[in-house]
């Protein structure tokens, strides 16, 4: 269905007050300012004040987190249709299905208020992984070119929304972890980041399934086959990563 | 003293963090979101230093020049040379960091970026900052495992606690409880531009709300530069927001044109033959207002279409792709339209070379501070600016305040007073906004200015305004006031009905300082009132 500006679309919003409270669906109809108008457009369009929901009650301002509105930042992911991905990336003209559209927080993280998640086990896992360099590094174009790709992610957490070994608080950490840890293993000094290798073996490479649900997920597009190769047998990760270098 | 307090988590609140915390003091960084959706990571083309790996004899005494005139002799000069001599150290910092810089043959490489006569920005493809903030992340996650830095994400900056005209510290309030917490220190504030005052038309990001800039105002904290504001010159609208067009498309080729009697017209290179479509941002944004108010109706159009299919590949992927996704054109094969938006603020919270504020025990750094910019930004130095900054606070904290100094630190928890917590109503904030948009337009003049103020006193007047409400609508009357008492042009501030630059009267930067219910503007090392 082609939806320009001006034909309604009836947003399904999943709310509740605060991470005690009972959740409740809202409906409100929205009517689209452009074809470009995205979820998050709606959202911040939506609390500026005057709608009302399908009961005719006044909508209260819906919580959402949001930073740069341009999928760079991480912020806005939410559950979209049943899909878990960015509100600023998702246009209202192409996910529409019938007319309808629900917008739901992420499942896998405890939500604080309506569509607002609080994401710190992700932090605590990458701090638990060891997660940095001990030592100034010198790399080369090869490195660089890894780095950059790994260090893309932008700590949304869609990846561990879909990923069917995750939970918050177990011991597989998903490629939210994952990622980010493959920057720092193709960076490594020859006799830095012992743990981190370790953490990487036992927290990320051992636990996953190579489903790659997560790979067609991400909103950053990282390809995360490529970051899964088993860090320590150095082999292993040239070849996943030298094939991947040439297909690109 | 015993724990600093940093608010903001971009790139000047982690540099500042990391530096404290390599001397072994440790701190507190506060922000209202995890450092992931700070505003740094959005920057693209890069940062500038004078590394002299492109063979063009370039060096620090050259990229101070570039910055003083690019900012049109405002800035401070001793903070710039420190600024501009440091920029190398910063930027193989930033590489033993894993920073992957774009390299050729093993060495690091620069790009041109606009005002600078070398090629001097070092860049990860168009993703410069994003690639940094990974880096720092990674870097302070290292100090926060060894108990020196201690992250608290998801807390609000409400206000300074003060005691006459010295800080004691901070109240914040955690933006899912609203639970408020008293932390007393030595502060430092990170907080970003003020992109919030004018919602939805910067690059910027939401999360830079402007109410720490408006609070600190209204607390009495000293701004200055405030009628600085730069728009960059090529940005196209996305829902909700202006989005960029790195300047490094035109670093790498672009063009910009306007289409004139059925031909196109290269305007810059045929007004500006010397720096052409890389002159400074202003001088650019400027032109673009003024051929498309000789043309009527016509809009500009960035011509990336020569760029060589290798350039894109290696050094602007991400643009591309972006502007695809966003425009549904691409500008590999086709020019696409552009228009200046607003991007970045050379006001803020005045600072000295310390980057001490005029309240005695805190401290400002990055974008929310004014020093380094002047009348006009060069782009690839804010990164620098912050990082340096951010840096250069934590080092005169080191130096000047033991390890046992000040007050015990108190976290008293309690939840935030009515006071504090109501926000200002979104209808209000967009009323400000353009009022002030029609007064601090890209070619500025007296009547237009005055009329904006008139409308804000009007509006003063209107009803009861709560104390975020108040604090935007004073910060708003500074910026306004700040326009019409330079009456010359200069940089980003470009007066109609003054239009030549009047150095004798005009040569230093605004202020504005708030107290006791009155507001004082005037131009620094003058006595209040000689404006
Ligand atoms: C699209 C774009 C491209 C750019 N490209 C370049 C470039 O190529 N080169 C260059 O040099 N510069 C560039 N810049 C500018 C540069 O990125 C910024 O000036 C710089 O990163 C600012 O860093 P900062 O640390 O001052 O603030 P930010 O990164 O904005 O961080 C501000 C921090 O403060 C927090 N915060 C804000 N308000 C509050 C509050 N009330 N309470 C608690 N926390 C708060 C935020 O959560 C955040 O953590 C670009 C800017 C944009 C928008
Ligand atoms: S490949 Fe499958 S199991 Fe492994 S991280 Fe991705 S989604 Fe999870
Ligand atoms: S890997 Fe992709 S989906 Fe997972 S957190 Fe990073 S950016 Fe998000
Ligand atoms: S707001 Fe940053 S990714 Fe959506």
């Amino acid at each position: 269905m082609d939806l320009r500006g001006g034909v309604k679309v009836r947003l399904e919003i999943l709310r509740r007050v605060n991470a005690q409270s009972e959740p409740y669906l809202q409906v409100i109809e929205y009517t689209p300012k452009s074809k470009n108008d995205t979820v998050a457009f709606a959202l911040s369009e939506i609390n500026k004040g005057g709608y009302r929901d399908e009961s005719g009650a006044e909508v209260s301002r819906i919580m959402w987190e949001h930073s740069c509105l341009q999928k760079k930042c991480g912020a806005c992911a939410m559950v979209i249709n049943g899909t878990p991905g960015l509100a600023c990336g998702a246009r209202l003209s192409e996910i529409n299905k019938n007319g309808v559209i629900r917008i739901e927080p992420l499942r896998k993280f405890p939500v604080t208020a309506d569509l607002m998640v609080d994401r710190q086990v992700m932090l605590d896992n990458l701090l638990k992984l060891e997660a940095w360099l001990q030592t100034q590094v010198k790399i080369n174009e090869r490195q660089a070119e890894l780095a950059y790709d790994a260090s893309r992610c932008l700590q949304c957490g869609c990846c561990l929304e879909v990923c069917p070994n995750f939970y918050a608080g177990g011991e597989f950490y998903g490629m939210a972890a994952g990622v980010p840890a493959a920057r720092l293993i193709a960076e490594l000094a020859p006799d830095d980041g012992k743990a981190l290798k370790r953490g990487y073996d036992k927290h990320i490479f051992e636990g996953c399934g190579k489903s790659l649900s997560c790979k067609s997920i991400c909103p950053a597009g990282i390809e995360t086959d490529r970051m899964l190769a088993r860090s320590n047998a150095a082999a292993v990760w040239k070849r996943i990563f030298g094939r991947c270098q040439k297909q690109r | 003293m015993r724990k600093v307090i940093i608010i903001g988590a971009g790139l000047s609140g982690l540099a500042c963090a990391v530096t404290l915390a390599k001397a072994g003091r440790e701190c507190l960084l506060i922000s209202k979101q995890v450092s992931e959706r700070a505003q740094s990571v959005l920057a693209e083309g890069g940062i500038n230093a004078a590394l002299d790996v492109m063979g063009e004899n370039d060096d620090a005494a050259l990229h101070f020049e570039d910055t003083m005139k690019g900012g049109c002799y405002l800035a401070n000069e001793e903070a710039v040379r420190g600024l501009t001599e440091n920029a190398p150290g910063i930027v193989r910092w930033l590489m033993g960091l894993g920073v992957p810089f774009n390299m050729e043959n093993g060495r690091i490489v620069q790009r041109a970026f606009g005002g600078q006569k070398k090629r001097r920005t070092a860049f990860a493809k168009s993703s410069t900052g994003k690639m940094i903030m990974s880096a720092l992340i990674d870097e302070a996650r290292k100090y926060e495992a060894a108990g020196l830095i201690t992250r608290k994400p998801n807390r609000e900056f409400i206000r300074l606690i003060t005691n006459g005209s010295e800080c004691r510290g901070v109240l914040t309030a955690d933006t899912r409880s609203g639970q408020c917490f008293e932390e007393h220190g030595v502060s430092v504030m990170c907080t970003g531009g003020m992109n919030g005052i004018f919602p939805g038309v910067t690059t910027g990001t939401t999360a830079n709300s402007g109410d720490a800039a408006a609070m600190l105002y209204l607390q009495g904290v000293r701004f200055s530069n405030l009628e600085m504001i730069q728009y960059h010159p090529t940005t196209i609208a996305i829902a909700g927001k202006r989005c960029l067009v790195t300047e490094a498309a035109r670093g790498e080729g672009g063009r910009l044109f306007i289409n004139k009697g059925g031909q196109r017209y290269y305007f810059m290179e045929d007004r500006h033959p010397e720096l052409g479509n890389l002159s400074p941002r202003d001088v650019v944004a400027r032109e673009m207002f003024f051929v498309r108010r000789e043309s009527e109706g016509e809009g500009v159009y960035l011509d990336m279409t020569g760029i060589d299919e290798s350039v894109w590949l290696r050094r602007l992927p991400d643009l591309r792709e972006e502007i695809k996704e966003q425009t549904g054109t691409d500008a590999k094969s086709e020019p696409i339209p552009v228009k200046e938006g607003i991007h970045y603020f050379m006001g803020g919270i005045d600072v000295d070379t310390r980057h001490r504020t005029s309240m005695k025990d805190l401290y400002a750094a990055g974008e929310c501070t004014s020093i380094y910019h002047g009348a006009n930004r060069l782009g690839g130095n804010s990164m620098l600016g912050a990082i340096y900054g951010g840096r250069t606070a934590a080092e005169d904290i080191i130096a000047s305040y033991g390890v046992q100094d000040g007050q015990e630190e108190k976290e008293s928890v309690h939840s935030l007073s009515e006071e504090y917590a109501a926000e200002a109503d979104t209808g209000l904030i967009y009323r400000i906004r353009d009022i002030l948009l029609s007064g601090l337009g890209i070619v500025r003049n007296e009547s237009e200015i005055k009329k904006s103020i008139a409308e804000l006193s009007l509006l003063k007047g209107e009803r009861q305004y709560n104390l975020r409400e108040r604090a935007r609508i004073e910060l708003a009357d500074a910026l306004l006031e700040c326009a019409l008492i330079r009456r010359e042009s200069r940089g980003a501030h470009y007066r109609e009905d003054y239009p030549k630059r009047d150095d004798e009267r005009f040569g230093s930067m605004t202020y504005a300082q708030y107290e006791n219910g009155r507001a004082i503007y005037g131009f620094k090392g003058r006595s209040e009132g000689e404006a």
